[in-house]
């Protein structure tokens, strides 16, 4: 793509797709055709963001705006690199290629009773009202470009839903897989979770693919948790790194209800998640946990918004990033407290380790309080690893870089401990150990933990 | 907890409030380039000075203000405001304390602030902006024994022109920001410190700026200049009559530090805050940056801020030095309906260079307060080092307190630390004060002074005392 093309070519671009798309579409309730065409409405509107704009101040988009994304049909995926990138844990399972639903990589046969997990399109053809309902009703088009390209674009995705006092046995994995194509595909798929009170579940959202995709996804997620409902719910980003990624997550969260996020970042070129959770009812209470390692010329990107609507809530947010060569982190949590809103409890933590001076950290962690009876702190660090604890290990005859990087493992290991599936757990260290910088002596070490764990299978 | 009381202390006029009735020769009000050339012939101002403000003017015509800020007030008419105004008799302007009119004596009289007592006491030197135009500057004999330059802008402009063709803009450009623009077009005056190679100033230096003029914006300059391992220390108070209509304020402060030199700005800023409903405030839009140009240099700000109806101010340091420091010590209050947007800019360019943010807020009654920060370190910028602690207080429930703090970090030797925390007088402490005879009014000001004592400490005695009977007065009736 040349320079001299203005931004609005680039909208047009997208839009000439979508108009091309809607002509082979069959008929669709009436609801989606208006929907879709308030959403092209809006992003034609506003554009791609620039960095002028505040919330994407730090993040430059045009790896996105810029390319030219096809839509995607072909759910086709070699079933052997399926299998070596599923993430081996007892589960349900839905998978999408490209945003395409695929069946054949599915796992939804032994649901239990009172879960109902069904692709997007199979949902709305059994009853398109009751999806039209809640499905937009968290994030609108005027949430971002994003979201309103979304609307207009959206053909697949999940629908989970949890009857009240559903117990799910086992997690439920919502797998998006990115293929190696011809030329990148784009997709644009929807999550919606609606947890029955007092429902409990795990969800884990995973993104994978062949290491030579370079796929855009545009991703709308919505949550919504009525009374006393209780959702574990896991990014787990291992996307190529040429895959281009902007998510949203917007949960809304009722009296009593509890959600906890784990947002573990560790693939994707460029990516973008904005985490938003409205604490709608009192005793509600939200945690989010965050790791992000990039290298190379990786972009991530994390925004989280708690939204104190009502009194007696409760959120925590703790995230950590580490970035080497030159990847570029960017971390902005945010807290809001409403009028009235009294008795509130916000922590934020962010702390940043830079490996290299190549690479840099914008961390902007807000407060924004209406109401006086609240206790809200935020810290944010960046900077080395503890000079006394590194020293602490030498005196027990490890050399300087191994003790670096073992405090390194250790600084990451601070969000992983609180994992609640050791597969995961484990999953995700391991890869943080491979990807540290070679200097750091921790090559050994990751080969006999994987011995080990070899021994053990046998 | 007694509502009537805190009714009537919150009801509480503002007791520097008043007019001296002095005649001026004021432009009407509107901005074009006659009004420019107006203020630079009028000031008696070289040819060099006149394209400079109309380079800034015209970049200005190109700016929009900025909407970033968490402040809501209406759109300023920048037509409606009147850019010059100076005590009439401007050829024979007084030579001596004696000779200033009396009715200005009076005014300082009324703001507590003796010149003469002040001046003969304590051994300060006081540059006293009143109305755009330094009617009197004392000690200037003294500070030129020691080669110290203090005095206003257009003196500087008139008298030292090499030294303000060289710094002046050269912290803060012409187009800069919006309102460092329209400053740099229409300053009236301002205080022009030098302090050569070597030599610490001997006294504290002093400006009072008042807003006297009906409906005239004050855009103060003022330019410290320190060569190397020389220091002074600055301070900088306001407080303004009552008014009905919003009056406008943009200073620009450019600090430059040379090697090893220290500056040292503290400011007490107390403008007219309007009235309960927030009518009559100032709007105060200020651009403050210092530059530490040299190595081991050091400029460090502190500030109490307690007036205005709308604040708008950053004092920044641009590390440019290796191992230059930079210090930003802050108190905000914020009462009634005003609104505050402050914080601080820490840009770390050079090796080693070191800052510190130790910001405090308090708001109460229906006022809205942010900090909003930037800590930036460079690539070059090796063992980089930063502390920020922003805490807000808040009293009431129709208050808010926000946080926005930028880190950007391209360096990995650095080191940046950011905390904050939000939270109301606690209940407890409270009662342990009272349980011990000491009423509330008086635990609520020893707990909010002690929670700004971080901040106090750093200022000047005189000033410090001064800002601890301000803090006072501002909270007095806030709580509830």
């Amino acid at each position: 793509m040349s320079d001299v093309q203005s931004p609005s070519d680039d909208v047009q671009r997208f839009l000439a797709r979508l108009a091309q798309r809607n002509a082979g579409r069959g008929p669709e309730p009436t609801w989606i055709t208006a929907r879709r065409q308030a959403g092209a409405a809006r992003f034609e509107a506003m554009g791609f963001p620039h960095r002028r704009v505040e919330n994407w101040k730090y993040t430059d988009v045009r790896a996105i705006s810029r390319g030219d994304f096809a839509f995607s049909d072909d759910a086709s995926f070699s079933p052997a690199t399926a299998a070596a990138l599923t993430l081996p844990i007892e589960a349900h399972r839905i998978t999408f290629v490209d945003g395409v639903f695929s069946a054949a990589l599915s796992q939804l046969d032994e649901l239990p009773a009172g879960v109902s997990l069904l692709p997007l399109s199979q949902a709305l053809d059994e009853n398109h009202e009751a999806v039209g309902g809640p499905l937009g009703r968290l994030t609108g088009v005027e949430f971002s470009p994003f979201a309103a390209l979304n609307t207009a674009c959206m053909e697949e995705g999940a629908v989970l839903r949890l009857a009240p006092g559903t117990l799910v046995d086992k997690p439920i994995i919502v797998q998006f897989l990115s293929r190696a194509n011809d030329a990148p595909v784009m997709s644009h798929p929807r999550i919606l979770v609606e947890a029955g009170a007092r429902s409990q579940a795990t969800v884990i959202e995973h993104h994978v693919g062949e290491p030579e995709a370079a796929n855009f996804t545009n991703l709308v997620e919505e949550i919504i948790l009525e009374r006393g409902a209780i959702l574990t719910h896991y990014k787990l980003q291992e996307a190529p790194l040429a895959d281009l990624h902007v998510a949203s997550i917007h949960v809304e969260q009722g009296r009593d209800s509890r959600f906890t996020s784990f947002n573990l970042n560790l693939g994707g070129g460029l990516v973008r998640n904005d985490l938003i959770t409205e604490l709608n009812g009192q005793g509600a209470e939200a945690t989010f946990n965050g790791l992000f390692y990039g290298q190379g010329r990786q972009h991530v990107d994390n925004h989280t918004l708690a939204n104190h609507n009502a009194p007696h809530t409760t959120s925590n947010e703790n995230y950590k990033g580490i970035l080497d060569d030159r990847a570029h982190g960017v971390f902005n949590g945010k807290v809001v407290v409403k009028r009235d809103s009294q008795k509130i409890e916000g922590y934020q933590s962010n702390a940043n380790l830079l490996l290299s001076d190549r690479a840099e950290i914008d961390a902007k962690p807000e407060l924004e309080i209406y109401a006086d009876d609240v206790k809200c702190s935020h810290g944010t660090t960046t900077g080395q690893l503890d000079e006394e604890a590194v020293f602490a290990l030498r005196t027990r005859g490890i050399d300087t870089q191994t003790a670096r990087g073992l405090l390194t493992l250790a600084f990451a290991g601070e969000v992983l401990e609180q994992v609640g599936l050791d597969a995961i757990a484990e999953r995700v260290e391991r890869a943080v150990a491979g990807k540290l910088p070679e200097r750091f002596n921790l090559t050994g070490l990751v080969e006999t933990a994987a011995a080990l764990d070899e021994m053990a299978g046998e | 907890m007694a509502s009537e009381e805190m009714e009537q202390l919150v009801r509480r006029e503002y007791k520097e409030g008043f007019v001296t009735d002095i005649e001026s020769d004021t432009v009407p009000p509107g901005l074009d380039e006659n009004t420019i050339a107006f203020i630079s012939k009028k000031k008696g101002e070289p040819e060099w000075m006149l394209e400079w403000r109309l380079k800034a003017y015209h970049q200005w015509l190109k700016m929009t203000p900025p909407s970033w800020a968490h402040l809501d007030y209406p759109p300023i008419d920048y037509q409606a405001i009147s850019y010059y105004s100076a005590p009439k008799r401007d050829e024979d302007r007084p030579q001596s304390l004696d000779e200033v009119d009396p009715k200005l004596l009076e005014t300082y009289e009324k703001l507590g602030i003796p010149l003469h007592e002040r001046a003969a006491l304590a051994g300060v030197a006081v540059d006293a902006v009143f109305d755009s135009v330094s009617v009197t500057t004392t000690f200037r004999e003294k500070l030129g024994e020691a080669g110290v330059i203090f005095c206003s802008m257009s003196e500087a402009i008139r008298d030292y022109p090499e030294l303000v063709k060289q710094y002046l803009g050269s912290v803060v450009p012409q187009g800069d920001n919006y309102f460092a623009a329209l400053n740099s077009a229409v300053f009236t005056d301002g205080s022009f410190v030098f302090v050569p190679e070597g030599v610490t100033c001997p006294m504290e230096l002093s400006t009072y700026f008042r807003i006297n003029e009906r409906n005239t914006g004050q855009f103060e300059r003022t330019l410290i200049v320190c060569e190397s391992r020389a220091q002074v220390s600055y301070l900088e108070g306001c407080t303004a009559p009552q008014r009905d209509e919003n009056q406008l304020h943009a200073a620009v402060v450019e600090l430059v530090a040379l090697e090893d030199a220290y500056i040292k700005y503290s400011t007490v800023q107390n403008w007219y805050p309007g009235d309960e409903d927030g009518k009559g405030g100032i709007y105060n839009f200020v651009t403050k940056r210092g530059d530490c140009r040299g190595d081991r240099s050091r400029i460090s700000w502190t500030q109490v801020e307690t007036g205005s109806a709308i604040t708008w101010k950053y004092p920044s340091c641009v590390l440019r030095g290796k191992h230059s420091i930079g210090e930003f010590y802050s108190v905000a209050v914020t009462n009634g309906r005003q609104q505050a947007d402050t914080g601080t800019k820490m840009i770390h360019i050079g090796e080693g260079t070191r800052s510190t943010i130790v910001s405090k807020g308090i708001s109460a009654g229906r006022a809205d307060q942010s900090y909003r920060g930037l800590v930036k370190i460079g690539p070059r910028a090796k063992n980089a080092r930063n502390f920020t602690q922003c805490d807000s207080l808040l009293i009431g429930d129709q208050c808010g307190a926000h946080t926005f703090p930028y880190q950007e970090i391209g360096n990995s030797t650095a080191t940046v630390e950011h905390e904050a925390t939000t939270s109301k007088i606690g209940e407890d402490q409270l009662f342990y004060c009272q349980s011990r005879g000491i009423s509330e009014e008086d635990a609520v000001s020893m707990i909010v002074n002690g929670f700004c004592k971080d901040v106090f400490q750093e200022l000047p005695m005189e000033f410090a005392v001064e800002a601890e009977a301000l803090l006072n007065v501002t909270l007095e009736g806030a709580v509830g």
